[in-house]
């Protein structure tokens, strides 16, 4: 198997030195074609299929693999990417080369040209190999290159070679693949045409060089969403403060895209601007109105304020980009027949991309995705090409798709490689599972969830015991023993972090195979559960608290509503019920104790939708509605975290997974102060527990929804609680919780922070071995990272899909008034808070194309004065709520003053606004 | 980090080698006339030269002999152009004086010293180009040349070492897989008993792969005593033939 060796020699940076590998050449590396007898069963890994699809290519008649070089693999894997066209060649050229394939390294060759070389030496190869095996077939590799001088070569050894336009537009049954390829070829021969707007990237060495020296700074480029012409730049230095650099102009700009990493020269003293307020979305469609940019670039200087003026910069170089394929909409070009169009993202910072395509009219008024393939310095926008089309412009499904993709979801089907690490059906407990783990099938175990839940990850059972104490036991799924770590299932299931409700689709972080069926505590069927059993008294006091994994019959699921109805209805006295009350009447007390300690109760206005279940459009919204009996399970629940969060730190102090809630700094809670200072009510937020009796105590008789509307606003102060790593942290405390040390171990089918704390602990009492990565408090941090950010984009997406629904309900409601508290007061408008829906939405008293009404803002008290009639916080107001669909990518919902009156500002409750409307009517005529 | 990638989705080593395969060995005995024994080894670009001279009455201090069994001496050194960077000292610093421990370690649990009590053995080992491995490679070449002095020995020491790199154990590290900084275990065995002369680690490694790290290095050492064997009975054929004439 070792036949031969090479040496290569390797200078360093720094002093020369010698350097001697050796590489050993096999003899034993597969083609991968099935049924190849020559190499018979050698290769491992992906196979070729047997039979090429017929892609009923004009140039290549003949059934064919492809072989594209690694720079077309590199940008058009995406675009034309069709499953089992390519060759999987490229991967065995690397290093460990084929005997037969071997190319050394010539004299005055450089690497890329060798690598060309061994490319098309593989490709010849194939053509040979597969001549061999099946000379009636016909079989042929072809090469797809965009390199001229490599494509002649090719041809000229009798390689079949086309470039990757050319392949594809021979294509005859896909004509529309030709839109999808990213547009490179152009940007090398553009150059000499057009004008040069734009200032040259520097090189990457010479931008490390700059920064290690001081002159450039490296930071992540965030472009303004209320004006093109600027961005920030932060720097993240090595310092705690980070710093904050403004750019302005699109020739500072430079090119960058939102979050790309770029590296900033700071502009002289003399030309720092301050930050603009107005707002400027670039809407031009002619592109090469360069005079007029700059003129708009000095309308953003006038307003400089001498104090104002912050550190001032620009782009000199791309350390890193960060595109990804964004989804917007097309904005067809006014010339007839015109192939190249602009596409308008939905993200407004990111800027339009040219595009070519040939389908404009078909894609006019759909969502599509579209990728940048570049931006070359004479061209006012950025290159792309067309990738998909996701569907009509408000349609569910595709809006759905559109957040999904914009908050940066995971949510394709699972591939292969991870449902191949499911169990088999059928499944059952077998003796093996049963090792390290208690029988507790005998046990009255039962759960409580909401209606229609199909993950139930936590169930409950309470018993008294011989000695007059109570045990109490919450039983978990135990997830992490159907995924096993570093395993497919397991990468996928972390990348995920987290399930993401919205509100007519669940995106699970585990196959439905765990996540409804095998890991779902159903009743009457015997399932794996991790456990936390305590014996308490009757007085809620732990006495002892044993973690096991164990095996669990449900007794019976239940809704919080029908466990409601068993622990009040007198008559049934069954098990399950004496179990409730049990755990209702311990559930009591230890809410109070925790509220005693200082937890906060705090509240924000949730909506549940009433879904028509043939459409699935919402026909009601309705606030939910919150009974004993979740906050029963709640207790037990948190119970149950802080004891396994105790115990983990306990075992691990150095790689526990934790949970932690920072308490916010007071200039959080100065809204709130001031808002119930103009009630005559005093908050007092030096502690948790202070705040959370003074809000107790901040009650108005004749306001009864003052206190609601007050936790709405202190939740708004506070901090998002994070995951951390406790060896990289020492402030642990959980604020909200008031608790000095909390995690997650209660819901592993939809978090994968659970998982975690569920292999911790079992390798804390011995029912399961570790792993290194568990171990490795930086790799446990960097997970930390991913799993607070998928939560937060789930958070927002799920706020999204909200928004989403709440603009469906009103759009088949119609125009309605409704009742409405005020709940901050801000410069040129009010937010309110609608009750009824738990909607908020902001009045705006500034209208374009209407004159100015007078205003008169109070930061003191905050309040604001609209002509004669002033607004207080948590004023009582009515409000016109309506469709807005003017700009048909950012439908929203919009909202009208009807009560108290102003004239010229307030609307009657009847007549409909005419410009508001207007749209949307067009838009139902199209409809029809 | 981007580090280098030791083992490729596809099951490769950087130098094209699977998980479990050694790099080539090539190996002379007899290399040198004066001393009793002296073989030399190549584990790839690892090369080692041992020399072995006894048993013979104990030189210096006569303090030193054993009443029951011969001393063995061993000193181990590298040659200064045996690395990259030239070294400083070929011998006498703190790495070297380990190794040569650990070599009288494993040569004291192989060779049969009580047959020859109040004498001394002096195993001599030098690295002429290191490219991982030095210690299996040192071990080896001790090994061959031991036998090449006709100092009776319980068993052939075999040596290997092996590494732990994305939960797959990987025998006989080179330089580069050494450098990256992973667990690295040596192992010198007795490979017809199945006796550990010699196991060396000082990286953390969880106990739930030792196992495999283990039965690898175990497997690979099997591998070399194969080789080693057919190296001395390809010696002995060609010594034969000579005295036959």
């Amino acid at each position: 198997m070792l036949k031969s060796k090479t040496f290569l020699k390797k200078t360093r940076a720094g002093g020369v030195m010698k350097i001697v590998r050796e590489h050993y050449l096999r003899d034993d590396i597969g083609c991968g074609a099935p049924g190849c007898a020559a190499c018979d069963g050698a290769h491992e890994g992906p196979v070729l299929e047997p039979q090429p699809l017929d892609p009923a290519s004009s140039l290549c008649p003949r059934p064919h693999y492809l072989l594209p070089d690694t720079n077309v693999l590199l940008h058009q894997i995406l675009s034309v990417w069709r499953p089992g066209t390519w060759a999987s060649v490229a991967s065995s050229l690397r290093l460990p080369g084929s005997l037969e394939t071997y190319v050394e390294q010539e004299q005055g060759e450089n690497a890329n040209d060798r690598n060309d070389r061994a490319i098309r030496v593989a490709a010849k190869w194939y053509n040979e190999h597969l001549k061999k095996i099946s000379a009636e077939n016909h079989l042929q590799v072809i090469f797809i290159t965009n390199d001229k001088k490599n494509k002649e070569k090719a041809i000229e050894e009798g390689i079949p070679a086309f470039t990757c336009e050319e392949y594809v537009k021979s294509l005859t049954a896909n004509p529309e693949l030709i839109d999808r390829l990213a547009c490179l070829s152009e940007e090398g021969n553009e150059i000499e045409s057009g004008r040069i707007i734009f200032s040259e990237h520097l090189p990457l060495s010479k931008l490390q060089q700059g920064i290690k020296s001081g002159t450039y700074l490296q930071g992540t480029f965030r472009a303004s969403r209320e004006n093109y012409l600027e961005a920030t730049v932060w720097v993240h230095g090595d310092t705690e403060d980070d710093k904050e650099i403004i750019l302005q102009g699109l020739k500072n700009l430079n090119r960058a895209v939102h979050e790309d990493i770029v590296a900033v020269e700071l502009l002289p003293k003399n030309q720092w601007v301050a930050p603009s307020s107005v707002v400027l979305h670039d809407e031009g469609q002619n592109e090469d109105d360069v005079e007029k940019e700059e003129e708009r670039e000095r309308i953003l200087k006038t307003a400089a304020n001498e104090k104002m003026l912050k550190p001032t910069g620009r782009v000199v170089g791309i350390i890193k980009r960060n595109w990804r394929p964004y989804c917007g909409m097309l904005s067809k070009s006014d010339i007839k027949e015109s192939r190249r169009h602009l596409f308008t993202p939905a993200d407004r910072r990111i800027p339009r991309i040219r595009i070519e395509t040939r389908q404009a009219s078909a894609l006019e008024g759909r969502r599509i995705i579209v990728a940048i393939d570049g931006w070359p310095r004479n061209s006012r926008y950025p290159n792309g090409h067309f990738v998909k089309n996701l569907g009509d412009v408000g349609d569910k499904e595709t809006e759905t798709e559109v957040l999904l993709l914009e908050h940066d979801v995971p949510h394709q089907p699972f591939s292969q490689a991870v449902l191949s690490f499911l169990p088999k059906m059928p499944w059952s407990i077998t003796e093996k599972d049963m090792k390290n783990r208690e029988d507790l099938r005998h046990l009255c175990v039962c759960s409580v969830d909401p209606p229609g839940c199909t993950d139930i990850d936590d169930a409950l059972h309470c018993r008294e015991l011989e000695n007059g104490n109570l045990e109490v036991g919450v039983h978990i799924a135990d997830v992490s023993h159907f995924i096993r770590p570093g395993n497919a299932l397991d990468q996928e299931s972390a990348r995920r972090g987290t399930t993401v409700y919205l509100c007519e689709k669940r995106i699970d972080m585990v196959p439905e195979l765990l996540s409804s069926n095998l890991c779902s505590l159903r009743c009457n069927v015997d399932r794996l559960a991790f456990s936390c059993i305590w014996e308490m008294n009757h007085n809620a006091e732990i006495l002892k608290v044993r973690f096991t994994k164990s095996a669990i019959n449900s007794k019976a699921s239940l809704t919080y509503a029908e466990a409601q109805m068993r622990i009040d209805s007198a008559a049934m006295n069954d098990e399950i019920t004496t179990s409730l009350r049990g755990l209702n009447k311990l559930a009591k007390i230890l809410k109070k104790r925790r509220i005693e300690k200082g937890a906060l109760t705090l509240s924000s206005p949730e909506v549940r939708f009433h879904m028509d279940s043939e459409t699935h459009d919402p026909i009601d919204l309705q606030t939910k509605e919150l009974r004993e009996t979740n906050s029963m399970v709640e207790e037990f629940m948190l119970l149950a975290n802080i004891s396994v969060a105790k115990k983990i730190h306990e075992e691990f102090s150095e790689h526990a997974l934790l949970r932690k809630h920072p308490a916010p700094p007071p200039s959080n809670y100065e809204i709130l102060v001031k808002a119930a200072k103009s009630k005559n009510l005093e908050i007092k937020t030096d502690t948790a527990k202070s705040l959370a009796d003074s809000l107790d105590r901040a009650d108005s008789p004749t306001f009864p929804y003052l206190n609601t509307l007050l936790r709405i606003l202190a939740t708004r102060c506070m901090m998002q609680a994070v995951y951390f790593c406790s060896g990289m942290d020492n402030d642990f405390h959980h604020y909200g919780l008031a608790s000095p040390i909390y995690t997650h171990f209660t819901s592993p089918i939809r978090r994968y922070a659970d998982i975690i704390v569920h292999r911790l602990l079992a390798v804390a009492i011995g029912a399961d071995c570790t792993y290194p990565e568990l171990t490795d408090k930086h790799k446990l941090a960097d997970l930390c990272k991913n799993l607070n950010f998928r939560h937060k984009m789930a958070q927002y997406a799920q706020r999204a899909s909200v928004a989403f629904h709440t603009q469906l309900f009103f759009k088949s409601k119609g125009i309605v008034s409704e009742e409405a508290y005020i709940l901050f007061v801000r410069k040129n408008a009010i937010v309110v808070l609608i009750p009824k829906y738990g909607l908020e939405g902001t009045v705006f008293f500034e209208e374009k194309d209407k004159p100015k009404p007078r205003l008169i803002y109070d930061d003191e008290i905050p309040s604001l004065k609209i002509e004669d009639t002033v607004f207080h916080i948590f004023d009582k107001v009515k409000v016109k709520i309506m469709l807005d669909s003017s700009n048909l990518q950012h439908q929203k919902i919009r909202m009208s003053l009807v009560e108290p009156q102003i004239p010229g500002i307030s609307i009657s409750a009847d007549t409909p606004n005419m410009d508001i409307d207007e749209p949307e009517r067009k838009k139902k005529k199209r409809e029809k | 980090m981007a580090g280098l990638e030791l083992l490729s989705d596809q099951g490769y080593r950087v130098d094209g080698r699977r998980a479990g395969e050694l790099r080539k060995i090539q190996a002379r005995m007899g290399v040198f006339a004066q001393a009793d024994g002296s073989a030399y080894i190549e584990q790839g670009n690892t090369k080692a030269l041992a020399v072995v001279y006894g048993p013979h009455e104990i030189r210096g201090s006569r303090a030193r002999a054993l009443p029951d069994r011969a001393l063995v001496n061993c000193q181990y050194s590298s040659a200064t152009f045996s690395t990259g960077e030239r070294k400083r000292r070929p011998h006498g610093d703190r790495k070297s004086c380990e190794m040569g421990l650990q070599l009288r370690q494993t040569f004291e649990a192989a060779i049969l010293t009580q047959l020859h009590p109040r004498s001394q053995i002096d195993i001599y080992v030098q690295v002429l180009q290191a490219d991982g491995g030095t210690y299996a490679a040192c071990v080896n070449a001790a090994t061959l040349a031991v036998l090449d002095a006709g100092v009776p020995m319980r068993d052939f020491v075999c040596a290997c070492s092996a590494g732990f790199v994305d939960s797959t154990a990987l025998a006989d590290l080179s330089h580069v897989e050494e450098a990256a900084g992973g667990p690295q275990l040596a192992l010198a065995l007795l490979p017809a008993s199945g006796q550990i002369a010699l196991l060396e680690m000082d990286a953390r490694l969880h106990e739930d792969h030792l196992e495999s790290v283990l039965e690898a290095a175990a497997r690979a050492a099997r591998d070399v005593h194969t080789l080693l064997d057919r190296v001395v009975r390809q010696h002995v054929r060609e010594a034969s033939v000579l005295l036959g004439d």
